[in-house]
């Protein structure tokens, strides 16, 4: 299921998707924005004024001086003065720039995950189980963070450049025009250079990429089944295939960084040669006199011309990164593109009253008494049906992609309180029925009721909150246990929270925790068993009090013990429930009011246990097979 | 630690030691061709002789092409050398990690593994490569530059050392304070990418009980408070460039002013002047790349530590001097056995074990969670080793075999199995690699796995994804047992290897054992009794101690705990999951 990746990006890509970087940059930070313009402006022209002062310093200031009688220092320390007071602006302006930049560059970043996380929290239950969890945390891990790097040093660094190459070249266009164009044929040649560079090592890089997927995969394969490596004594091999891929590795990052490694030197280089070049033809035009340019004005210029090429370079050195980030930046976009779940519902779920004549009256408070609120379009007017629990399946048909119906035809009765088990192989579509109560997925063909109204007009965030559902891979969070078991319902008391683990069963263990209620979880639970983190599942869904659950039973082993415990829990919790139960256990089945045999996608049989013991059918031979033995 | 890094270098040593030494003459032409390019506006423009303009210029030229070539090799050897040693690293790790025992890689962990190989390895590389350039060029570019400058005029040179020490303390102190705000950064960092983590593997939950809101919030809090640290630590950095620029402009403003007296007085030129500000812009380049260099060596420094660990670690198992390579017959001994995970920690995972099974014997382990019955099985191919006490396969104690003699003789289906990415033939032959396809065939047929195999389109060629994720769970361990039975044991010990197989099938295999290889001694740990009811013995654990030992009925009539659990079970413990004849089919 592994979405294949695009390898590379086009350069209108590349451009598209920096063009949207610097659109979430400026959404919010427009004002900043341009003062860290105005401020990297200002501090490359107090530069610039800075290098100009210097060429004069020996012309107008120092040279006077030794050749008066009297040496009068004052003109020179009043121009050293105003020149600091330059400096000191463009110091100011510099620390501006770096300072605000850190709030744009870390505000976006902040907005940008905010707003990645809140996009990605709505998006439907289809794209996490079509996108790989690893491929899914890497743009948060990864992605996110290269964009981080490229937007406090890239970007700040490029507008440096920018503005520094600029400034030196409208300051060399007034002294020289023949001289500018000579450089910038310099220039060209530079950025020819780099180019060349950067295609070939942008292969190189993807290549390397590409190599560590395959040898990280490789590492956390092996590594994952190390112990299975040592029980076959499997080393010499396991080590052997390494090698290979581990020398392929090696090679392609030894080509990518050489290639990364020598952009520097070359286009220093040709700044260095560009020097030269105008020292030459300038020299050799200002001592014949062609075109006015007198000797003075080439120092000058050939000051400009270094401070010049040195940004070029520097440009270069950013484009990898940049490249890189993009490639980042068209991943997290990606997620951002995905389509939300959508929700048409126009059905809520309130509290009601119920009034003396048995009609329901709508109230704020919390009653514990739930119904539909139903407007009606048509006539504006509004109906409250009671919130029962009652669930019934005309004639559904679903599959998860468009033509490939994984669900044939699904009748089913639930009414208020009753017990359903589902029975049947893996992939039988047990799981996939529960899918479509609370509209995880949308069924295709039929219709599913809910006392009596389409779910399809409820709005999702009312249905999915009237049923509780307990998995079979049970999911806590970093936080206390009683905070994991507040889930369920935010507004529970303390009190409430004791009273839903009590029902569940897990009172007793978690007393014995070392901090009681307050034991912090962390990863998923990990310092719990796997029993513990079940019995913790079902004082969650307790403390909802939802009047339909969904209970997928554990097929893993827990020992018998701890097994009747959670079984305990789980029918306390399912008493005066309407209940769909994925059932591994006979003990659950055999309490059903009504039992669903699948396979393949459909309904095969339906009856309480005696009823399908005495039919003969499927089912029988599962009880029967099951008794092999025994 | 450093030295067992720098020993990884191995075959790019040569590579390691020319790249600085490239960088060395890269630098000094970069630090002569100021002073050319003084000459060339000196001698050259300023005297109006075009001839020094030509001459200084081709010196200049060929200079830089020469800076050009030491700056190519440099940056050729330093990738050759940094990504050499990211290789050469990586394969030592992973070399280590294969003589590693169990309890070695319980120490690490798997997770832990990976990121050693994987991340801090990119993360010395990078370091490695900057180090090579970066630290040698900018002590040497300061060391050069100062130099030009006395040598131009040491007093002016006074101006600097002043400056050093005030931007050197400035950095320093800068760096100190960021360096314990990144600290606390990176972490809460993690802890936002760990809570993104949970939403996401949790993401059913959240949906289920609408708590998208509730986990928003949540996150727009962290992300705020990750925000305003890392407003903090940055803010701080962005001090950096503007206490250079003071400190550059300063020298700058003093060099100007002490320069123009000492011109007046004739101890300098104006050509010296010029250089002289060329040196101090050196100068200062070189100590703020010092610091950058500081930075990055201690957060790899971190990288490196973790690697040296694993390469550190003395692997706690090894062969015999002598060791015995033929294990006689699969009888079994435990001789008074205690055993802890961590070695006198106290904590007995197996108390005072003493057993004695004969060869071809069928052995039924059952009991609850936590009570050792993995652990009393890992002990027979040495997994691990006891603390006190013996355990003896074919008479002989573990420990006087070759290793992989042992193992191949006492097969082990572990209750945590993984197959490989690969075919299904090329797992199977894991068992043993030259075995035909009619062998493992056979394998397959008793482990009950060749009647889906069969089904599969590609059969035996059905490609098996990482993990083995695209077979059922049932499937994965019926092709774990054949894997092992390919190896024709002497001992084969199944850890609760059939927990996801239907109980029909379970009946079918241990029915195939029975019949077709009578002779190997069978220990299967179950939770489920009718797994193990039919054996010939059946051992009761108990919080790390033999309860009972004995066979099904008389276990019924006197061990408390077996008639617990028999009764719970057959009251309603059976199992719906999987049923035989309808496995998922394909991939």
């Amino acid at each position: 299921m592994k979405k294949q990746k695009k390898e590379t990006m086009d350069l209108r890509q590349q451009l598209a998707a920096m063009k949207r970087v610097l659109g979430y940059m400026l959404r919010d930070y427009k004002f900043s924005f341009f003062m860290v313009v105005v401020c990297i402006l200002g501090s490359a022209l107090a530069t610039l004024r800075g290098t100009l002062f210097m060429q004069s310093l020996i012309d107008d200031y120092i040279v006077p001086l030794t050749q008066a009688q009297t040496p009068d220092f004052s003109s020179l320390a009043a121009a050293l003065a105003s020149v600091a007071v330059t400096y000191g602006i463009g110091i100011l302006c510099a620390y501006g720039y770096n300072r605000i930049m850190v709030n744009v560059s870390q505000g976006t970043m902040r907005n940008l995950r905010i707003q990645l996380f809140r996009h990605m929290e709505s998006l439907p239950i289809r794209y996490f189980d079509t996108h790989a969890h690893g491929d899914i945390m890497s743009i948060y891990t990864n992605d996110v963070d290269t964009l981080r790097q490229l937007m406090s040093q890239s970007i700040p660094q490029l507008i440096n450049s920018a503005v520094t190459i600029l400034t030196s070249f409208v300051s060399m266009l007034v002294l020289d025009v023949p001289l500018t164009l000579l450089t910038l044929v310099m220039i060209g040649v530079m950025a020819f250079a780099t180019s060349k560079i950067a295609a070939k090592s942008s292969v190189y890089f993807a290549k390397q990429q590409k190599d560590l997927g395959i040898v990280n995969g490789y590492i956390e394969e092996m590594m994952g089944g190390q112990k299975v490596v040592k029980v076959f004594c499997h080393e010499e091999k396991s080590l052997e295939q390494f090698r290979r891929l581990n020398e392929e590795l090696r090679e392609s990052a030894d080509k990518a960084n050489t290639f990364s490694n020598i952009t520097m030197p070359v286009n220093m280089n040709l700044g260095n040669i560009s020097y030269v070049l105008c020292a030459v033809v300038g020299a050799v035009f200002a001592l014949n006199g062609y075109l006015g340019l007198t000797l003075r004005t080439l120092v000058s210029f050939l000051t400009l011309n270094k401070n010049s090429t040195q940004p070029v370079s520097q440009i270069s050195q950013q484009m990898n990164s940049i490249v890189m980030a993009m490639a980042g930046a068209q991943r997290i976009f990606d997620l951002m593109d995905e389509t939300p779940e959508e929700d048409k519902g126009y059905v809520q779920l309130v509290n009601v009253q119920e009034q003396a004549d048995g009609t329901l009256q709508e109230t704020d408070q919390r009653t514990n008494v739930w119904a539909w609120k139903h407007p009606h379009k048509a006539d504006g007017s509004v109906t409250y049906t009671k919130l029962e629990g009652d669930i019934t399946f005309h004639d559904v048909d679903f599959g998860y992609e468009e033509g490939k119906i994984v669900l044939h035809n699904i009748k089913l009765y639930a009414t208020p309180g009753q017990k359903i088990a589902f029975v049947g192989s893996t992939g039988a579509g047990k799981t996939t029925i529960t899918n479509l109560i609370n509209r995880f997925y949308d069924i295709a063909d039929g219709k599913i009721r809910y006392d009596g109204i389409n779910i399809n007009k409820i709005k999702k965030a009312d249905l999915r909150r009237s049923l509780g559902m307990v998995l079979q891979d049970t999911h806590l969070f970093t936080g206390t246990v009683m905070e994991n078991i507040r889930y369920g319902r935010l507004d529970a008391s303390d009190e409430e929270c004791i009273a839903a683990a009590k029902l569940a069963n897990a009172d007793g263990f978690i007393r014995r925790l070392p901090d009681g209620y307050q034991t912090v979880l962390t990863g998923n639970g990990s310092n719990l068993s796997q029993g513990q983190r079940q019995l913790l599942a079902i004082a969650r869904a307790a403390v909802a009090d939802p009047p339909v659950l969904i209970l997928d039973e554990a097929t893993s082993s827990i020992d018998t013990r701890t097994e009747t415990i959670v079984q305990a829990g789980m029918d306390a919790l399912m008493t005066g429930r309407t209940t769909f139960v994925i059932a591994h256990r006979l003990s659950t089945v055999k309490n059903s009011d009504c039992i669903m045999v699948l396979e393949q996608g459909r309904i095969i049989e339906r009856g309480t246990h005696d009823q399908l013991i005495e039919e003969k059918g499927r089912y029988y031979q599962l009880y029967t097979g099951n008794a092999i033995g025994g | 630690m450093i030295k067992t890094l720098l020993a990884q270098i191995r075959q790019y040593k040569t590579a390691a030691i020319l790249a600085p030494v490239f960088t060395v003459f890269e630098v000094l032409m970069e630090v002569l061709i100021p002073f050319v390019t003084a000459s060339i506006i000196d001698e050259g423009i300023e005297a109006g002789n075009i001839h020094q303009v030509y001459f200084y210029g081709g010196i200049m030229l060929l200079m830089a092409l020469l800076s050009l070539v030491f700056g190519v090799l440099a940056g050729r050897n330093a990738a050759r050398a940094s990504s050499g040693l990211a290789c050469n690293l990586r394969e030592s790790i992973y070399e280590k990690v294969q003589t590693f025992s169990f309890s070695n890689i319980d120490k690490f962990s798997t997770a832990g593994l990976v990121t050693r190989m994987t991340t801090d390895v990119t993360n010395v590389q990078n370091s490695t490569q900057m180090i090579l350039r970066v630290a040698v060029r900018a002590p040497v570019m300061l060391i050069c530059s100062m130099v030009m400058c006395f040598f131009i005029s040491a007093r002016l040179s006074a101006i600097f050392l002043v400056a050093i020490v005030i931007l050197a303390a400035a950095l320093l102190f800068i760096m100190v304070k960021t360096t314990k705000i990144f600290n606390e950064v990176f972490r809460k960092y993690d802890d936002l990418n760990a809570s993104v983590q949970e939403n996401v593997s949790a993401i059913r939950v959240v949906k289920a009980f609408v708590r998208e809101d509730y986990e928003n919030n949540k996150f727009t809090r962290a992300a705020q408070t990750l925000y305003s640290l890392f407003v903090k630590a940055e803010g701080n950095l962005a001090l950096n460039n503007p206490v250079m620029m003071l400190v550059v402009y300063g020298c700058i403003l003093a060099i100007s002013w002490f320069g123009a007296w000492f011109i007046v007085a004739g101890d300098l030129t104006t050509g010296n002047l010029t250089s002289l500000f060329s040196y101090v812009m050196n100068v200062l380049m070189s100590l703020m790349m010092l610091s950058m260099v500081f930075v990055m060596i201690t957060m790899s420094a971190a990288s490196a530590r973790r690697i040296v660990e694993v390469l550190n670690e003395v692997p706690d198992m090894s062969d015999p001097d002598q060791p015995e390579t033929q294990v006689q017959d699969g009888s079994i001994d435990f001789d008074h056995v205690t055993f802890s995970y961590k070695h006198g920690s106290g904590e007995k995972t197996l108390r005072d074990i003493d057993l004695h099974i004969k060869s071809g014997e069928t052995i039924g382990i059952i009991g609850g969670t936590g009570c050792g019955k993995s652990s009393l099985v890992s002990l027979v191919s040495r997994l691990y080793d006891v603390d006190e006490g013996s355990v003896r396969v074919g008479g002989k104690d573990v420990r006087c075999y070759d290793m992989e003699a042992l193992r191949d003789q006492v097969a082990v289906v572990l209750q945590k199995n993984v197959l490989f990415s690969g075919t299904i033939l090329d797992n199977l032959r894991w068992g043993r690699e030259d075995a035909t396809l009619e062998e493992c065939a056979e394998a397959c047929r008793l482990a009950c796995a060749d009647e889906f195999i069969q089904r599969f389109p590609d059969r035996y060629d059905t490609w098996i994804e990482q993990g083995g994720s695209n077979v059922s769970g049932g499937q994965k361990q019926r092709l774990c047992i054949a894997r092992a039975l390919l190896k024709k044991p002497k001992v084969l010990i199944l850890d609760d290897s059939t927990s996801a197989v239907d109980t029909a099938t379970d009946a079918k295999i241990r029915q195939a054992f029975a019949q077709k290889i009578p002779g190997t001694t069978k220990l299967i740990v179950a939770e489920r009794i009718s797994s193990v009811q039919d054996a010939d013995r059946i051992l009761v654990m108990d919080n790390g101690r033999v309860n009972g030992f004995d066979t099904h009925e008389a276990l019924l009539k006197t061990n408390k705990i077996y008639r617990e659990i028999y009764e719970a079970q057959t009251q309603g413990g059976g199992d719906f999951d999987q049923p035989a004849q309808t496995e998922k089919e394909g991939v």
